[in-house]
């Protein structure tokens, strides 16, 4: 059963050849026998796991059930989970039980999804490796066979490695800067970032709440549809959510793709991208336009400011996100303070790790009196020129395809002394978070052995197109199949 | 040296909303400690601000009543501040897109005078938590419950010149809240806060001096104060040579002193920036109909209805019409009766003088227009005389007395006028027979003399009747007695 995707475990659920108590235990078993060498899990949800399939079961028996009713999966530990330990990756939070759900989070529960535990993370999302966790890095499984210890991309790595390791069907993400389509690149699954405020941020701890969106993750496209209509809508509870009846993504998935047009934005076709890489590609490409795809060169010309727009306004934002954890009311607070300023100070000293101090001084610093027209309003200008170019280019074609990162997964620690050369890993990924428009990561191919991702950008609300693009592309490659040797 | 006081006031203003700006939680004052609190109040983790319509459509109201431009794309900021009473670490404010825009106030002073106040903006924001220093064993207590009430803070323009003006503004602008039904106006639990900028320069001139802010006075009289006691210190630093430190400070009313909180050099850098979370809100025509038709009559409109339908002269219709309340309180007075002007003496003299010898508002006054008006319609028909009218309210007053209305007490305490004129006749002979010397001197006395002599017959008139002869009567009988 671990190698079936959600649409199929669904089929059996239904046709009653496993239970959701059994399919459960499968997985829990499954999690507790190998993810010691991944650490993809934070938290694993065991006895409320089983209660939840048990009531699955019982749900599906009074023919009541929908296509989630049974089915396990993950949450990633951002997403709040009421009486559940949730984390955001981060000591700050060890021991945070929030007293309600997130929106994402009550969905599946509402849909009768069954959540094993809480996936790792970056710290606070902030990180492209998944080596900023408090609680450990998680390891990719590709790659192991031969001894090494890849990264799983981040922040989503624990979500996207879990996937790839057969522990959980799909497991849910976000995406500030590429932490959805970055890791499922690396890790050889499918991923999707809606556009922004097409998923409720309600509950979702936030790093920068203009960049910020929860997203998908599992094995095919077709997962990814199944769960985005469960995760998309309007919420009441999110005055960022778009107030927009939401389709039935799966309804559009067989559209034959026949004169779909696809740009290459020249930018994201430099010498930054591993010749290898961009080989693997371009034969995707190649793929799409057997389909009937009609491809050509565009340009997004601003593509180079947007790692420099991103690490001013995302900081900005995470640096006021983030003062509400001081250790007064919830979450870590330092031994014996002496006053109110050492109760911040070591709180917050103590409480976060390195690369969330680095952000918040970054942010602090491109915000206050003096710098703020230099650094935070002129990297909104940017991103206003950066919107654009999605605007235009989308008067020419339906999608862009492109790579997702610069190159395959690599070694833990092998940039962690670098920040930049991190930052780097989002070259490809970031500017679509600043222009808010959906994209996808797809397995395409492989060099070295490790998984290569195709990425996939749509228009505004265009979720659907992306969807059916994926998955027909996935009914003629296998490479969203392969398990990790 | 003489010197020209410049004042200009910024007003919090708690907003009558049933919940708060950003979340469901009740405004309610006075609710066990964070009781109040929901966890978007709280700042827990994920949870976002949800803007309360009601909010923006009492700020709308302001704007319109203060003749202001309404800003059409209203904007949040967040204000980034450490305190363990700002749970998010930040407050959700307004900076370069305020929802009111630049407006006036027209104010009338003791003297006749009308002044016009500006006003620079007024934007919506969130009010912080308290804490709580006692009862912590040395430790500090949070109560969030406050935590996201809405306020509009405005603004006003340097415009006042001494502390009457200011006092009247404030006043004025009280009133207006409280008549807008957009504010409960209750000071003493902090629903309308006053911060005063004061600065000072040589008299003539055209250059602002230094200023300080003065934070949170929460009474006129406390304000009145503050304004003297900081426009006394800035003078003696002038003219002792020194300089004024830009600075806030705190004063205590009680003492009548002040404290610098902090200087310019130690003010923070609040990092201002677009909150995420909440994007732009579009003001359109229509909700800024949905706000006019809920404008009650306004002070100015109430104001010169009074002068029209009363005849009120402009100074009592002024502060009659200032406060709803107390206009509604006038309102039943006079409604008993026809004598407004007489209503106007009694409502603006013994009430107003009680409630604020008490510190009672309108509301919490043990009488009501009603009470009122039926006394005045027994002094203006001579049935009681004004110092036994003095009794009877205070007799209405007083909780221990069981009787409630005017004539009741009037029967009760046998404060009824005698204004027949034989008996009263009766009365003044027997009187000024006993009184011979008085008589002499009051006849050789001049006109000017002879006014004043009279006052002296008064007394044992009164008296002899047992209080209840009819002053005016006994006057007339006097005068054509003596003078014969």
């Amino acid at each position: 059963m671990q190698n079936k995707s959600v649409a199929e475990l669904s089929r059996e659920l239904e046709s009653g050849k496993i239970s959701s108590v059994e399919l459960t235990r499968e997985f829990l078993d499954r999690i507790k026998t190998e993810d010691g060498q991944y650490n993809s899990f934070i938290t694993v949800t065991e006895d409320l796991a089983m209660a939840d399939a048990k009531a699955a079961d019982e749900q599906r028996a009074a023919g009541n059930a929908s296509v989630w009713t049974g089915v396990p999966f993950a949450h990633k530990d951002i997403f709040c989970t009421n009486g559940v330990t949730t984390t955001a990756g981060s000591k700050m939070l060890a021991n945070f039980v929030p007293p309600y759900d997130a929106t994402i989070v009550a969905n599946f529960r509402a849909a009768g999804a069954v959540c094993l535990g809480k996936t790792n993370m970056d710290e606070f999302a902030m990180g492209s490796s998944n080596e900023s966790s408090f609680f450990g890095p998680v390891t990719n499984p590709w790659g192991m066979s031969k001894g090494e210890k890849r990264v799983p991309g981040g922040s989503s790595g624990g979500s996207a490695a879990a996937i790839a390791a057969r522990l959980v069907p799909a497991a849910t993400a976000t995406d500030t800067g590429g932490s959805i389509r970055q890791p499922a690149a690396l890790c050889g699954i499918t991923g999707l970032k809606p556009t922004y405020g097409r998923v409720s941020r309600f509950g979702m701890i936030a790093f920068a709440s203009s960049l910020d969106q929860g997203g998908t993750m599992a094995r095919t496209a077709e997962d990814n549809a199944l769960m985005l209509n469960v995760m998309a809508g309007f919420d009441a509870k999110d005055s960022t959510s778009a107030n927009r009846s939401v389709p039935d993504y799966t309804a559009t998935l067989n559209q034959p793709l026949k004169g779909l047009r696809v740009g290459l934005p020249k930018e994201y076709f430099s010498d930054q991208l591993n010749p290898a890489m961009e080989q693997q590609v371009r034969n995707a490409v190649k793929e799409y336009e057997k389909l009937g795809a009609i491809v050509k060169e565009v340009s997004l010309p601003h593509a180079q400011l947007a790692i420099a727009a991103y690490y001013v306004i995302a900081p900005a934002e995470a640096s006021a996100n983030l003062s509400r954890f001081d250790g007064v009311r919830y979450g870590y607070r330092c031994d014996n303070p002496q006053d109110l300023n050492d109760l911040y100070t070591r709180t917050r000293a103590e409480g976060f790790g390195n690369e969330v101090k680095r952000r918040i001084l970054v942010g602090t610093y491109a915000l206050s009196a003096g710098y703020f027209d230099a650094y935070y309003l002129k990297a909104q200008k940017v991103r206003r020129l950066i919107q654009q170019d999605f605007i235009n280019a989308f008067k020419e074609v339906d999608v862009l395809m492109s790579p997702v990162s610069p190159s395959p997964a690599f070694i833990q620690g092998e940039k962690t002394s670098d920040p930049v050369t991190m930052y780097l890993e989002d070259i490809f990924t970031i500017a679509v978070n600043l222009a808010g428009v959906p994209a996808m990561s797809v397995p395409a191919g492989f060099v070295n052995g490790l998984p290569v991702g195709l990425q996939i950008i749509g228009n505004y609300f265009d979720e659907a197109r992306l969807l059916n693009a994926a998955h027909q592309f996935q009914q003629v490659s296998d490479w969203h199949q392969k398990l990790p040797q | 040296m003489q010197w020209d006081i410049v004042i200009g006031l910024e007003i919090h203003v708690q907003l009558a909303t049933k919940t708060k700006i950003f979340s469901g939680s009740s405004t309610a004052f006075g609710a066990e400690p964070n009781t109040q609190a929901s966890a978007v109040d709280l700042a827990m983790p994920g949870t976002l601000p949800v803007p309360n319509e009601q909010a923006f459509r009492y700020a709308v109201m302001f704007g319109l009543a203060v003749n202001a431009e309404i800003g059409r794309r209203s904007v949040f900021d967040r204000k980034n501040y450490f305190y363990p009473d700002s749970p998010k670490g930040y407050q959700t404010t307004q900076l370069d897109h305020p929802i009111v825009g630049p407006g006036f106030v027209d104010v009338d002073l003791a003297d006749g005078r009308s002044k016009r106040v500006r006003i620079h903006h007024a934007h919506l924001e969130e009010d912080a938590g308290k804490s709580l220093h006692e009862g912590f064993d040395g430790m500090t207590g949070i109560d969030l419950n406050r935590a996201g009430t809405p306020l509009i803070e405005i603004v006003t323009e340097p415009d006042m010149n001494n502390a009457e003006e200011a006092v009247a503004f404030a006043r004025k602008l009280h009133g207006l809240v409280s008549s807008l039904g957009i504010c409960d106006g209750d000071m003493s639990q902090g629903s309308l806060r006053f911060d005063v900028n004061i600065s000072l320069k040589p008299k003539g001139s055209d250059t602002l001096g230094t200023r300080t802010e003065t934070k949170n006075l929460n009474s006129f009289r406390f304000m009145e104060q503050a304004i003297a006691h900081e426009v006394e210190r800035q003078i003696d630093i002038l003219e002792d040579g020194g300089r004024i430190v830009q600075e806030t400070r705190l004063y205590n009313g009680d003492r009548d002193e002040s404290r610098s909180m902090r200087s310019k050099e130690e003010a923070n850098d609040y990092r201002y920036f677009p909150c995420p979370d909440l994007l732009p809100v579009v003001i359109d025509d229509a909700f800024i109909e949905s706000a006019r038709i809920l404008l009650p009559e306004l002070p100015d409109a109430r104001k010169a209805r009074f002068k029209e339908q009363y005849g009120l002269n402009d100074y009592d219709a002024s502060l009659l019409s200032a406060d709803a309340k107390l206009a509604a309180f006038f309102e039943e007075t006079v409604g008993q009766g026809k004598d407004a002007k007489l209503a106007a003496n009694w409502v603006l003299g013994e009430f107003s003088a009680r409630l604020n010898a008490e510190d009672q508002t309108v509301a919490q006054a043990p009488i009501t227009g009603i009470q009122l008006g039926q006394l005045v319609a027994r002094i203006a028909d001579n049935t009681v005389s004004s110092a036994g009218a003095k009794k009877v309210f205070e007799a209405l007053w007083s909780s221990d007395n069981s009787l409630n209305d005017a004539d009741a007490i009037i029967e009760d305490q046998g404060l009824k006028q005698v204004s027949d004129a034989g008996a009263l006749e009766a009365i003044v002979d027997d009187v000024l027979a006993g009184m011979p010397e008085q008589i002499a001197q009051f006849q050789e006395a001049d006109e000017k003399k002879r006014k004043k002599l009279i006052g002296g017959f008064m007394g044992p008139l009164m008296k002899a009747s047992k209080g209840q002869g009819n002053p005016r009567l006994f006057t007339e009988i006097l005068q054509r007695k003596l003078n014969a």
